[in-house]
C-alpha cells in the first residue's frame, strides 16, 4: 500500500510493538502476557510493515524465512521438555535458575524457554500466512 | 540386547551423514555394525546352545505391563545371525549397486532402521514389544520397497505391502491381547511355560486365527502372496535382504515361536498345512508364468515360505528339525541368488532370461556365485539346501499328500535355478542392452561368502548342528531334542524323491522354451483370485473416500461450515434432549450497569451489519468487531489473558482476511447467495448459537466445582513460581497440550505455505488462494479458545 502517512507512521509503532510483545513475553509468568501473546503482537507489528512497505521489505528486515522461526521455535519447546528429563524428571518439568541481579532477581527458567519457543512459533507462522499473501 | 539395539538404531541415524562423509567407501564401513552385530550374537552363541538364554528386562509401561523384555534362545539366535550376517553383505552390496545414487544415505538409514527393528521382532519376549518392532519392519520396509518413489509402480507396491502387512499386523495385535488377558501376561516366555494354558482356553481358535493372520500377511501365504513379487519394485539389495533373512521370515518367526504354546492342535495343524500347502501350489504354478529373474526368485522365495509354514504345522520334531535346517539354507542361497540376479540386471541392463546368454564369459565370479548358490537351491548335494530338502521331505512322510505338492513344487525350483543361475551366463554370447562387464569387489564379496557357507556347511553339517540348530529347534519344540545332521543319510526314500525332483525339474528345463509362451499368451493378462480381490477392493475404498470427502469437506466454505454446524447441532443438541442435559437450563436475567449493555449492544450491531451487508470487507470488519465487543466483556469479568488474546487474535484475522480479499477479483468481494442460501446459513446459525447458549445457561446453572481453580490458586506460585495462572497453566502444567498446539500451528504454517507458494507461484486464478488461507485465521484461534476454558476455571 503506498501511503506516505502509513509508512512515516509505522517506523516507530514497530518499535513500540516489538518492545511491548518482549515486555508481554518476559512478565507473562506473573502478569497479563506471555509467549503467545507477546507473539501476537509481534506478529501484528510485522504485518503493519508488510503492508505498508511490502513483503519483500519485511522479509529483508525479518532476515531469516518465518519457516526457520517456527523450526527454532519447536526446536526450543522441545528442548525445554527435554532439559527436565535430563534433569532426571519428567518431560516437560519446570527447572529454575534464580540469579540476584542486584537488588532485583533474575528467573531463568525452562518455562521460560518453552514460552519463548511458543513465541517464535505464533510469531513465524501468522508471518508465513502474511508473507505469503502479501507476495506478488 | 537393548543396547545393542539402541546402538543399532543410533547407527541408522547417523548413516546418511556417515555416508556422506565416508563416499565410496561407505558401504564397506558402515557394514561394520552389522558385522559388529553378527560377532555379538556369535557370541552368545555358546551359552544359548548351553541351555541358557539371554534374558533382560527394562520397564517401559509398567501401568499397562508392558516390559522391554528380551529373551535370545535358539530361535531368536539363528534369526539374529541371519540378520545381521546376511544384513552385513546387504549393506556391502548396497554399496556397490548403488554407488553414485542421490539418496544412498537415505537408504542406509533405512536399511538400518530396518534391521534393527527385525532384531527387535526376533529377541522380544515382550508381545507389545514384538508388536512394536513388527509394524516397524512394515513401515521401514514400506520405505525401502518405495525407494524409487518417482515411479507410480514402486509406490502403488510400497503401497500394497504396506496396507496388506500392516493390516494383518493390527489382527495380529487384537490377537496379542487376546492372549495377553487369558494368559494374564504378555511375557511370551512365560505365555508358552504353561502346558494347556492356551489351547484349551475357549478363545483360543479365535486367537489363533487372529495371529495367524498376522504372520501368514507378513510371510506372504496365500491367499496374500501378492504383495511379495511386486515388493521387487524395490532396488535388488532390498529384495535380497526381505526374502532371503527378514521382512517375509518374521512371520515364520512368529508362527515358530508361539508353536510351543498354540500349537499341536487340529486347528493349528490344518490352518497352517492348508495355507502353507496352497502357497507351495500357487505360487509354484505362478512361478512358471516369470522370464524375469527377480520375480522368478520371489515365486520361489514363496514355495520356501508354504514349506516352512507347513512344516511347522506338522509340528514333528523330524519336521520342526526340517524347519530349522532349511530356514538356514533358505537364506543362505536366497540372499546370493537375489544379489547375482542384480548384479547381471546392474551389468548387463536386463532381467529377462529370454534375452540374456553367454554372460559368464565377461562375469566367471558372479556366475561362481550363481552356481553354487543355485546348486544349493535345487537342493543337489554337496550343499546344505540338499540336507535341508532331503529333511524337509522326511518330515512330510506322515502326509503324503503334502509331500506330493511339495516334489512338485521342488521341480519348479530346479527349473528357477536353471533360468537364474545358468542360462544368463552359459552359451554364446548375446547382445545385451549394456555391454557386460564383472561386478565390482563390493557386489561380489556377499554372494560369494554367503554361497561359500551353503557349501561348507552342507560338506561339514556339524559345524553348526550343536550350536546352533539343535537349539533353535528346540526353542520351537519346547523342550531339547537331539539329532545329528548328515549331508549323506545312505540311500533312502528321501533320496529317491530328490531324484524324482530333480528328473521332473529336468523334463521342466527341457520343454521350457516351448510350452512357456504359449503359457505366457493365454494368462499372461489374466487377474484372478485374491490380486482381483484386492484391487477391486482398493478401487472401491478410493471411490468411497472420494465420495465422502466430497460430501462432507466440500472446496465450498459455506457448505463446509453447513455441514459441521449440522451434525455439531444435531448430535450434541440431540444427545442434550433426549438425555436431559438442558433440564438444569435457567433463564436468570441479572440487572447490569450501562456500559455493559453498551458493550453488547455495539456487539448486536455489528452482527446486525454482518448480516445486512452484501460487501465481503464490510463483513469481515464488523466481524472484528464483534470479536472486539466480546474481548470488553472479557475484561469487564477479569480475564485480562483471555481479552489480549481475542484483541489480537482478531486484529489478525482481519488483516489476513483483508490481505485475501485484495487478491481476489472485484467481482468476489460481493456476498453472493440468493434468498434461498441465506435462509439456509440463517437457520442454520441460528441453531447453533442456540445450543451453544442453552449449553452455557444449562451449565452455569449448575453448582460451580471449585476444585481445580483452587489447585491452581494453591500450587501456581509454589509449584511453578509463577502469579499467572493462565501462563502457569499454558507453560507448566498442562505444557505437553501447548506443545501439541505448537505442532498443529507449524502443520497448519507448512500447509498454508505451501498451498499459496504453488498456486501463486504458478499464475493460477486467485480464488483457491482464498480457499487455502481459510484455516487460516481459524488455526490461531485454536490455543485462544483453549483459553478460554482455563480463563472460565478462575
Amino acid at each position: 500500500m503506498n501511503s506516505l502517512i502509513l509508512r512515516t507512521t509505522t517506523r516507530p509503532i514497530i518499535v513500540v510493538l516489538l518492545l511491548i510483545s518482549i515486555f508481554l513475553l518476559l512478565r507473562g509468568h506473573d502478569l497479563p502476557g506471555g509467549g503467545f501473546i507477546g507473539g501476537l503482537v509481534a506478529a501484528a507489528a510485522a504485518a503493519l510493515y508488510a503492508i505498508a512497505f511490502g513483503a519483500d521489505a519485511a522479509a529483508r528486515l525479518l532476515r531469516v524465512r518465518p519457516e526457520l522461526l517456527v523450526g527454532w521455535g519447536m526446536a526450543a519447546t522441545v528442548v525445554a521438555g527435554l532439559l527436565g528429563m535430563v534433569a532426571g524428571r519428567e518431560f516437560l518439568t519446570g527447572l529454575w535458575w534464580v540469579i540476584a541481579v542486584g537488588d532485583q532477581e533474575l528467573k531463568l527458567s525452562t518455562p521460560l524457554l518453552f514460552d519463548v519457543g511458543v513465541y517464535l512459533v505464533v510469531v513465524g507462522v501468522i508471518l508465513r500466512f502474511v508473507l505469503s499473501l502479501e507476495e506478488r | 540386547m537393548l543396547s545393542a539395539l539402541l546402538l543399532a538404531f543410533g547407527v541408522a541415524l547417523a548413516a546418511p551423514w556417515l555416508t556422506g562423509r565416508l563416499g565410496r567407501s561407505a558401504g564397506w564401513v558402515l557394514a561394520l555394525l552389522p558385522a559388529g552385530l553378527t560377532a555379538y550374537f556369535v557370541s552368545l552363541a555358546p551359552r544359548v546352545a548351553a541351555g541358557e538364554p539371554l534374558v533382560q528386562s527394562v520397564p517401559w509401561v509398567p501401568q499397562l505391563g508392558v516390559e522391554l523384555a528380551f529373551r535370545v534362545d535358539g530361535l531368536s539366535l539363528l534369526f539374529g545371525l541371519l540378520i545381521a550376517g546376511i544384513g552385513t553383505f546387504v549393506a556391502i552390496y548396497a554399496g556397490g549397486y548403488l554407488a553414485g545414487d542421490r539418496q544412498l544415505p537415505r537408504f542406509y538409514l533405512l536399511l538400518f532402521a530396518f534391521m534393527a527393528a527385525m532384531l527387535g521382532v526376533v529377541t522380544s519376549d515382550d508381545l507389545i514389544v514384538l508388536f512394536v518392532f513388527w509394524e516397524l519392519t512394515s513401515i521401514t520396509s514400506f520405505f525401502l520397497i518405495g525407494y524409487k518413489h518417482e515411479s507410480v509402480e514402486s509406490r502403488t507396491n510400497a503401497l500394497q505391502g504396506l496396507f496388506v502387512t500392516a493390516g494383518g499386523g493390527l489382527a495380529m495385535l487384537a490377537g496379542f491381547v487376546l492372549l495377553g488377558s487369558m494368559a494374564g501376561t504378555y511375557r511370551i516366555s512365560e505365555l508358552l511355560a504353561a502346558p494347556g494354558l492356551l489351547v484349551e482356553h475357549p478363545a483360543y481358535p479365535l486367537a489363533l486365527a487372529l495371529v495367524a493372520l498376522g504372520a501368514f500377511t507378513k510371510s506372504a501365504q496365500w491367499p496374500f502372496h501378492f504383495w511379495l513379487p511386486n515388493a521387487m519394485a524395490a532396488p535388488t539389495p532390498v529384495s535380497s535382504y526381505l526374502h532371503s533373512a527378514t521382512m517375509v521370515k518374521a512371520g515364520v518367526y512368529l508362527l515358530a515361536r508361539l508353536a510351543p504354546g498354540l500349537g499341536g492342535t487340529p486347528q493349528w495343524f490344518w490352518l497352517l498345512t492348508l495355507v502353507g500347502g496352497a502357497t507351495v501350489l500357487a505360487a509354484a504354478a505362478l512361478t512358471l508364468m516369470q522370464r524375469d529373474s527377480k520375480r522368478l526368485l520371489a515365486y520361489s522365495t514363496l514355495v520356501a515360505l508354504g514349506t516352512l509354514v507347513l512344516l511347522i504345522g506338522v509340528g514333528t520334531p523330524v519336521a520342526i528339525k526340517a524347519m530349522v535346517v532349511f530356514l538356514f539354507a533358505h537364506a543362505l542361497y536366497k540372499a546370493p541368488l537375489f544379489m547375482v540376479a542384480g548384479s547381471v540386471d546392474h551389468e548387463a541392463g536386463s532381467r529377462d532370461v529370454t534375452r540374456l546368454a553367454g554372460l559368464g564369459r565377461s562375469m566367471p565370479w558372479t556366475w561362481l556365485a550363481a552356481g553354487v548358490a543355485g546348486v544349493s537351491a535345487a537342493g543337489l548335494p554337496p550343499m546344505l539346501g540338499f540336507v535341508g530338502k532331503e529333511l524337509a521331505y522326511e518330515g512330510l512322510y506322515g502326509a503324503p499328500w503334502l509331500l506330493a505338492g511339495l516334489i512338485a513344487a521342488g521341480a519348479v525350483l530346479v527349473l528357477v535355478v536353471v533360468l537364474v543361475a545358468w542360462v544368463p551366463f552359459a552359451g554364446r554370447t548375446v547382445q545385451a542392452p549394456k555391454a557386460p562387464h564383472e561386478a565390482p569387489p563390493s557386489m561380489l564379496v556377499g554372494p560369494l561368502l554367503l554361497a561359500a557357507l551353503g557349501l561348507l556347511f552342507g560338506l561339514a553339517p556339524g559345524l553348526v548342528q550343536d550350536g546352533l540348530m539343535r537349539p533353535a529347534a528346540a526353542a520351537v519344540l519346547g523342550a531339547p531334542y537331539a539329532f545329528d545332521l548328515y549331508l549323506w543319510h545312505g540311500v533312502t526314500l528321501a533320496l529317491g524323491l530328490s531324484l524324482l525332483t530333480v528328473s521332473l525339474g529336468a523334463v521342466l528345463v527341457a520343454t521350457w522354451r516351448r510350452w512357456q509362451p504359449a503359457l505366457l499368451a493365454r494368462f499372461g493378462g489374466v487377474r484372478i483370485g485374491p490380486v482381483a480381490v484386492y484391487e477391486g477392493g482398493w478401487r472401491r475404498l478410493l471411490r468411497f473416500a472420494e465420495v465422502q470427502t466430497r460430501f462432507v469437506q466440500s472446496d465450498d466454505l459455506r457448505h463446509h461450515l453447513t455441514i459441521i454446524v449440522t451434525y455439531t447441532v444435531a448430535l450434541t443438541g440431540g444427545v442434550a434432549l433426549w438425555r436431559g442435559g438442558l433440564a438444569s437450563m435457567v433463564w436468570a436475567p441479572a440487572g447490569g450497569y450501562l456500559h455493559e449493555f453498551l458493550y453488547f449492544a455495539v456487539i448486536l450491531l455489528a452482527t446486525a451489519t454482518v448480516v445486512r451487508s452484501h460487501s465481503r470487507l464490510v463483513v469481515i470488519t464488523s466481524l472484528g468487531v464483534v470479536g472486539f465487543g466480546v474481548a470488553f466483556v472479557f475484561v469487564l469479568f477479569a480475564a485480562p489473558d483471555l481479552a489480549i488474546t481475542q484483541f489480537l487474535v482478531d486484529t489478525l484475522v482481519v488483516i489476513i482476511a483483508a490481505l485475501v480479499l485484495i487478491r481476489l477479483p472485484s467481482s468476489a468481494l460481493r456476498a453472493e447467495g440468493g434468498r434461498d442460501t441465506r435462509w439456509l446459513s440463517g437457520i442454520v446459525a441460528i441453531a447453533g448459537g442456540a445450543l451453544i447458549t442453552g449449553l452455557l445457561l444449562a451449565v452455569t446453572a449448575l453448582p460451580f466445582d471449585g476444585a481445580l481453580t483452587s489447585f491452581f490458586e494453591a500450587n501456581s506460585y509454589p509449584a511453578a513460581r509463577g502469579r499467572n495462572i493462565v501462563n502457569v497453566i499454558l507453560v507448566d502444567f498442562r505444557a505437553i497440550d501447548t506443545l501439541a498446539e505448537v505442532v498443529v500451528l507449524a502443520v497448519a504454517a507448512a500447509g498454508v505455505g505451501a498451498l499459496l507458494r504453488r498456486r501463486l507461484g504458478s499464475g493460477a486464478a486467485s480464488a483457491p488462494a482464498a480457499r487455502a488461507a481459510a484455516p487460516a485465521p481459524g488455526a490461531p484461534a485454536t490455543p485462544a479458545a483453549r483459553r478460554d476454558s482455563d480463563g472460565g476455571a478462575r
